[in-house]
C-alpha cells in the first residue's frame, strides 16, 4: 500500500496547508494555592498511600436543556465499579461528595482573574459555577465544578494574534490507578485542586506552531508566579482537524515536545479514515446501506489452540462473530504509524464493553498466526460470508460481548460516514487511542449549590496592577537591550523578571551579568538548597552597584555570595568590604608586573613559558582585585616591549 | 403568566425590555467589558437584580452587569423545554404490584431556574424513564399526593399519607413505597408507624441525599432498594430504606420508630438508634439482621388511626434554661411537652416551678434524652425523682422526635392523661424496647488504630 503521508520529518507547512490542518489547544494549569478550590483541604500534597476506599457508580442524568449527553450514555454502558482511594490528609467529605461545596477559594479566583486579564480576556460581570459531567468516575460527584471568568482573549505568537476562546477556573480530577474489566481505581489526592483551563481557537496551522503556542501559554502563566510547576502541574489537550475531517480532541499530552508528532499522527489518521470512507462509498456502502450480521460461534472455535480464544473458552466465555458486509481490506487499512483500522474497533470494545484483556478481538484480515484456516472457513460458511466481507471475532462474558457486538457495528458503520466525534488519548508512541465519545455543551448545567458571584471592577483593577507586562513585549525589549537570546524566554517568564529589568534599567548593570547572577547562579544555589531568602533585593542592589565600581566583583561575586548564604552569621555588607580590597590602580599594576617579569626572565628563556609563569604569579596577587583580562593585557604589552629591546 | 423576564427585576429587567429581548433570546451583546454571545437564561429570584445571565455556546453560564450593557441584538429565540425520556412501564403478572406515593423532596426533583435550586417536580412517570431497572422488580403504579419540601411536612400531609396507605392496602397492593425528602423522613416514618397499625405489607420510605440530577446521585439505587423491599421482603412495617455506607453497596432497612437522620449531608445519614437495623438490602436480596419484625400477611386488615393533636412541643433543654420557656407553652395552650433532657433525663431547678404549673394545668410532660442513645432513668438522681413528682413521665428509650409525634397522636385520641400515659408507654411499633443490645450503640472514633484498620479493610 502506498504511504498515507510523507514521513514526519519531511512534512512542510505547505503539506499541512494542503490537508487543511487546523489545531487548537486546551491547557490545564494548576494554580499555586494553599488550599483546594471548593473545600479547605491542602492543595499540592501527593501520596499513593491511602487510608480507606469507597465504591461508587455513575448514572447518566439529564442536562439543563433536556437531552442525555452522548458521553454520558456511553459511560453508563460500561457499568464500571469505581473505587476511590482516600488519604485522610488530602481528602475530606467534600471530595467524596458527602458534603456540599464551601465558597470558592478567593485566592484561586484572584489568580484566574489576574491571568485572564494578562491574556486580554473579556471579563464576565458575574461568575456562575457550572457542573460539567464526567461519567468516567474521575470526579466522585460525576461532574466537575467549573466556571468561566473571561471569554474572547488573545496572545501574540511570532507577531500574530492567537485568539483564546475562554478561560475557565475548575477543580482537578482524580488520578487513575488502574482500569481492568469492570473495575476502575482512582487515587484522590489531586482531586479538587484549582486549575485554569485556557482554550485557544483552532488557528494553529502546523504541528510546530501548536507546540510553540503551548510553550508560550505555559510561559505566560508562569510569569505571574501564581501557578504550580513540576510533573502533572500543566497538562495539555490538542484539537486537530483536516479538511473534510472532524475536530478530534487528544487528551492528556504530558509534554509539549510530543505535540508535533501527535498532531502528525492524528492528521494521518483522519486522512486515512476519509480514504476508508471513500473506498466504502465507492463500494456502495453508506450509512443507510451498511449491513452486518452476527452469530455465536463458540462451538466452532472451542477446539482452537490460539491462546486468547482457548483461554476464553476455558473461562466459559462466549465467542461471537460479526460479518461486516463488503468490508474486505478495510480492517487492515493503515490509520496511524504502525496501526490499522481494526485498532479503532478494538479500542471501542476495550473502553465501552470493558473487554480490557488484549487482544480483545480477531479479524479475518490478521496476518499473524491465529486460528486455523479451516476454522475460518467453517465460520465463513456459518456467517454466509464471501471474499468481499470482513469478519471479526470477539469474546467475553455474555453481557459484555453483546455490548461489544453492538459497538463494533456502530464503529464500522461510522467508517462509511466519516470520522466520528471522539475524545482520544495521547499514547507514549505519539499515536492516539479512543478515550470516549466527544462530549458536547449538553453536559453542562448550573451548580445549584453555590450562588453566582459578582466580579467587581475594583477587584479586576487591583489584580491587573499585579500583572507583569505581556511576554511578547518583554521578548522585544530584551532583544533590544541585548539579553543573550538563549536566556530571553526563561527570564521573561520568571517572576524575577521585574527585578531583572530594574537592575538593568535603573542600575545600568550589563544584561548578561544580571542574567548570570539573578538566574543561572541563583538556580544553581537553589539546587544546592541554599537559603536564598537571605539575598534580598536590597542586597542584590548593593552587590550590583559595588560590582559596577569594583569590576573584580564580577569574578569574585559568586564565591562571596555563596559564603554569605552558607554562613549563618555572615554580614553581607561587611563581607563586601573585607572580601574585596580597594581596586588596584592601573598605574600601580604596571610596576608590579614589570617587577615580576624581571625576576622571572632570568630563569626562563622560552617566551611562552615565561608569559604563562608571569601570569600565574600575577594572578596570585591580583585575583579578585583586577580582571584577568586586564592583567593579561598589561603583561602582554610589557613582554612585547621587552622582546623589542632585546632584538 | 408572563415568563419573558422570568426571575428578572429592575435594573436588569429594564435593560432587557429596553433592548427588546427576553428570556430564551439568543443574543449578541456589546458591553464595556467586550462582546458576548449567548442565550439569555432566567434569573434566580434570590440572586441580585443587576446581572443578566447568558448561556454561552460552550454550555457555560456567565453573568453580565446590566450597567455595562451598550447594545443587545436578538439573533433568534428558542425556548428550552426540560424533558425526561418517558417510558411506558412494562407489566408482568409474575411481579409484585407496588404503589409509589409521591410527597416531593429530593428523590423526585429537577432544576428550577427561578430559584436556581432543586425543586420537587418529577412526575412519578418520569421516574421510570430515568430508572428503568425498576421494571425488573415490580409493576408500578404511582400517586402524587402533594409536592412539599421535606421540612414543610406536617399533620395535614401525614394524615393524607396514612389514608392513602390504607386505600392502597385495601386495593390489594403488595407493597408501598413513599418518596420523601430526607430532612424529616424520620418524623414521618414515626407517625406513620402509629397511624398505620397492622399493615399486611411493607411500607418503605425512601429519599436521596444527592439529588437525582447528578450522576453520583443515590436516588436510583435507593429507589431500587425500596421497590425490592416493598415487593419481596416479608417485613410488614414502616421502614426507612437508605444507604448503609457512603459507597454504592447496600441499603439498610431501619424501623420507622428507631431511625434518625444523623448527618447533614452524608449519603449514609440514616442510622438506627439504640438498636440494630432490621435488614440489609441490595439489588438482589434482602438480608434480615433480626427476626422480631411483623410479618407480611395476605389479608387486608389494616387499621388507620389518624388522630393528631397539634398543640404539642418539643423542648431541647440547655443549661440555664429559664421557666418562661415552659410557661409560654402553657400560656399558649399547649397540651403536651416532650423534653429532651440531659444525661438520664434531667433539667435544672429553675424550670421546676414551671413544670409544677404544667402539671396543675393538665399538660402532659414526657422526658426523653438528648444523648439519643440510652434510656431515661429518673430514679438514679434526686433531680429525676423530683421531676417525676412534678408529673414528668419518663419516656424510656423513645427518641425525642418519636415521643413528640406519639404524644401528638395520643393526645389526638383522648383528653384523659392516664389513657395518654398508657398509650405513650405501651410499645406499639418498637419505639420503646425492653432491652438495648450490646451492639446497638456504636459510634466508632476515627483516628484510633483499630478503627483506621477497619476503614482501610472493611468499611467502604
Amino acid at each position: 500500500m502506498s504511504e498515507l503521508l510523507k514521513p514526519f520529518e519531511e512534512m512542510t507547512a505547505d503539506d499541512y496547508r494542503d490537508l487543511g490542518m487546523k489545531s487548537g489547544l486546551e491547557i490545564h494549569q494548576q494554580l499555586l494555592t494553599e488550599k483546594k478550590l471548593f473545600c479547605r483541604c491542602p492543595a499540592g500534597h501527593y501520596s499513593n498511600e491511602y487510608d480507606a476506599e469507597i465504591l461508587r457508580h455513575m448514572r447518566p442524568t439529564l442536562s439543563e436543556l433536556g437531552e442525555y449527553d452522548g458521553t454520558a450514555l456511553m459511560e453508563f454502558k460500561t457499568k464500571k465499579n469505581i473505587t476511590y482511594r482516600i488519604n485522610h490528609q488530602t481528602v475530606c467529605t467534600y471530595e467524596m461528595d458527602d458534603t456540599p461545596p464551601f465558597e470558592i477559594n478567593p485566592e484561586a479566583l484572584d489568580s484566574a482573574l489576574q491571568i485572564a486579564q494578562l491574556m486580554n480576556y473579556k471579563m464576565v460581570g458575574e461568575i456562575h459555577i457550572a457542573r460539567k459531567q464526567y461519567l468516567d468516575g474521575s470526579i466522585p460527584t460525576g461532574f466537575q465544578r467549573t466556571t468561566i471568568v473571561g471569554v474572547d482573549g488573545w496572545i501574540k505568537l511570532n507577531g500574530r494574534r492567537i485568539g483564546l476562546i475562554q478561560l475557565g477556573l475548575e477543580e482537578d480530577a482524580c488520578r487513575e490507578v488502574s482500569d481492568v474489566g469492570h473495575e476502575r481505581i482512582y487515587i484522590t489526592d489531586r482531586l479538587g485542586m484549582p486549575l485554569i483551563e485556557t482554550v485557544t481557537e483552532p488557528v494553529l496551522f502546523t504541528p510546530q506552531e501548536a507546540a510553540e503556542a503551548a510553550q508560550l501559554l505555559r510561559w505566560i502563566v508562569r510569569s505571574t508566579g501564581r501557578v504550580r510547576t513540576g510533573i502533572g502541574a500543566a497538562r495539555q489537550d490538542v484539537n486537530v482537524s483536516i479538511t473534510g475531517g472532524t475536530r478530534i480532541e487528544i487528551k492528556g499530552v504530558p509534554r509539549i515536545p510530543m505535540i508535533p508528532r501527535l498532531i502528525y499522527n492524528e492528521v494521518m489518521r483522519q486522512h486515512a479514515l476519509l480514504k476508508i470512507r471513500d473506498i466504502l462509498n465507492s463500494r456502495g456502502i453508506r450509512d443507510a446501506t451498511f449491513k452486518a450480521g452476527d452469530e455465536d460461534v463458540t462451538l466452532l472455535v472451542n477446539k482452537t489452540e490460539w491462546d486468547p480464544i482457548a483461554q476464553a473458552v476455558k473461562r466459559g466465555e462466549t465467542v461471537r462473530c460479526i460479518n461486516l458486509r463488503g468490508y474486505a481490506g478495510i480492517l487492515s487499512h493503515r490509520t496511524q504509524t504502525g496501526k490499522t483500522f481494526s485498532k479503532e474497533i478494538s479500542d471501542r470494545v476495550r473502553v465501552i464493553a470493558c473487554l480490557t484483556r488484549l487482544p480483545n478481538l480477531l479479524t479475518s484480515e490478521s496476518t499473524e498466526e491465529t486460528i486455523d484456516s479451516y476454522i475460518w472457513n467453517k465460520i465463513r460458511r456459518k456467517m454466509g460470508a464471501d471474499s468481499h466481507d470482513a469478519l471479526i471475532l470477539v469474546w467475553g462474558t455474555e453481557g459484555d460481548v453483546e455490548t461489544a457486538v453492538k459497538e463494533i457495528k456502530i464503529r464500522a458503520r461510522e467508517a462509511a460516514i466519516g470520522i466520528p466525534n471522539e475524545t482520544r488519548q495521547a499514547l507514549a508512541d505519539s499515536t492516539n487511542g479512543f478515550e470516549r465519545i466527544l462530549p458536547g455543551a449538553e453536559r453542562m448545567y448550573p451548580d445549584t449549590d453555590l450562588p453566582p458571584l459578582e466580579i467587581t471592577q475594583e477587584r479586576l483593577e487591583r489584580l491587573q496592577k499585579q500583572n507583569p507586562p505581556p511576554l511578547w513585549e518583554r521578548f522585544e525589549k530584551y532583544t533590544k537591550i541585548g539579553v543573550p537570546a538563549h536566556l530571553i524566554t526563561s527570564i521573561a517568564a520568571s517572576v524575577r523578571a521585574r527585578f531583572f529589568e530594574h537592575v538593568v534599567e535603573t542600575l545600568n548593570v550589563p544584561p548578561l551579568k544580571a542574567a548570570v547572577f539573578l538566574f543561572e547562579m541563583t538556580r544553581y544555589w537553589k539546587r544546592k538548597k541554599m537559603n536564598l531568602s537571605k539575598m534580598t533585593d536590597k542586597r542584590w542592589e548593593l552587590f550590583f552597584s559595588s560590582a559596577l565600581a569594583q569590576p573584580a566583583l564580577w569574578q569574585k561575586g559568586a564565591e562571596l555570595i555563596e559564603m554569605f548564604l552558607s554562613e549563618e552569621e555572615a554580614d553581607f555588607e561587611r563581607l563586601l568590604k573585607v572580601y574585596i580590597p580597594p581596586a588596584w590602580k592601573e598605574t600601580n599594576l604596571e610596576p608590579a608586573i614589570e617587577k615580576i617579569i624581571r625576576s622571572e626572565e632570568k630563569k626562563i628563556s622560552d617566551k611562552q613559558k615565561l608569559k604563562k609563569r608571569c601570569m600565574g604569579i600575577a594572578m596570585q596577587t591580583f585575583k579578585g582585585h583586577v580582571l584577568a583580562e586586564k592583567v593579561q593585557a598589561v603583561l602582554q604589552r610589557k613582554l612585547d616591549a621587552e622582546g623589542g629591546s632585546h632584538e | 403568566m408572563n415568563d419573558d423576564y422570568k426571575g428578572y427585576r429592575d435594573p436588569a429587567k429594564k435593560v432587557l425590555i429596553e433592548h427588546k429581548v427576553r428570556v430564551w433570546s439568543e443574543v449578541k451583546m456589546r458591553t464595556t467589558r467586550g462582546h458576548f454571545e449567548g442565550t439569555i437564561l432566567p434569573r434566580s429570584e434570590t440572586s441580585d437584580a443587576k446581572h443578566i445571565v447568558l448561556k454561552l455556546a460552550n454550555g457555560y453560564n456567565i453573568g453580565i452587569l446590566s450597567d455595562t450593557v451598550e447594545t443587545i441584538e436578538e439573533q433568534s429565540y428558542k425556548e428550552a423545554i426540560y424533558k425526561i425520556p418517558e417510558k411506558e412501564f412494562p407489566t408482568d403478572p409474575k411481579k409484585p404490584n407496588i404503589k409509589l406515593l409521591g410527597t416531593g423532596g429530593t428523590i423526585a426533583s429537577r432544576l428550577d431556574y427561578r430559584t436556581g435550586a432543586v425543586i420537587p417536580a418529577f412526575s412519578p412517570g418520569e421516574l421510570y424513564g430515568s430508572v428503568p431497572e425498576l421494571a425488573d422488580y415490580c409493576n408500578l403504579t404511582t400517586e402524587k399526593l402533594f409536592g412539599v419540601f421535606s421540612e414543610n411536612m406536617g399533620p395535614e400531609q401525614w394524615i393524607r399519607l396514612a389514608e392513602a396507605i390504607g386505600e392502597a392496602i385495601e386495593a390489594g397492593t403488595d407493597g408501598i413505597v413513599i418518596g420523601h425528602g430526607t430532612d424529616v423522613m424520620h418524623h414521618t416514618a414515626a407517625i406513620l408507624s402509629f397511624m398505620v397499625q397492622d399493615s399486611p405489607v411493607p411500607i418503605v420510605m425512601v429519599g436521596s441525599q444527592r439529588s437525582s440530577d447528578r450522576p453520583s446521585s443515590d436516588a436510583a439505587l435507593n429507589l431500587i432498594h425500596a421497590v425490592n423491599t416493598a415487593g419481596k421482603s416479608d417485613i410488614a412495617e414502616v421502614v426507612v430504606s437508605m444507604f448503609g455506607p457512603t459507597s454504592d453497596q447496600y441499603g439498610l432497612l431501619h424501623r420507622g420508630t428507631r431511625v434518625r437522620k444523623m448527618h447533614s449531608s452524608y449519603r449514609s445519614t440514616f442510622r438506627t438508634i439504640g438498636d440494630i437495623p432490621l435488614a440489609m438490602v441490595d439489588r438482589e436480596k434482602i438480608t434480615p439482621l433480626r427476626s422480631d419484625y411483623k410479618k407480611r400477611r395476605n389479608d387486608r386488615r389494616v387499621k388507620i388511626n389518624t388522630a393528631f393533636e397539634e398543640k404539642v412541643s418539643i423542648v431541647y433543654y440547655y443549661p440555664n434554661m429559664q421557666p418562661d420557656i415552659i410557661d409560654s407553652l402553657i400560656d399558649n395552650g399547649y397540651r403536651g411537652i416532650v423534653i429532651a433532657g440531659t444525661g438520664l433525663g434531667h433539667v435544672n431547678k429553675p424550670v421546676y416551678k414551671a413544670l409544677e404549673r404544667a402539671q396543675k394545668k393538665g399538660v402532659a410532660v414526657y422526658m426523653t434524652v438528648q444523648t439519643l442513645w440510652g434510656y431515661v432513668q429518673m430514679y438514679v438522681y434526686e433531680t429525676g425523682r423530683r421531676l417525676m413528682e412534678l408529673g414528668v413521665i419518663p419516656g424510656a428509650n423513645m427518641l425525642p422526635e418519636v415521643a413528640y409525634v406519639k404524644l401528638c397522636w395520643a393526645l389526638g385520641q383522648t383528653d384523659d392523661l392516664d389513657k395518654v400515659k398508657k398509650i405513650m408507654l405501651t410499645p406499639i411499633a418498637g419505639e420503646i424496647t425492653e432491652r438495648e443490645p450490646y451492639n446497638g450503640y456504636l459510634i466508632y472514633q476515627g483516628g484510633i488504630p483499630e478503627v483506621e484498620e477497619f476503614l482501610r479493610t472493611i468499611k467502604r
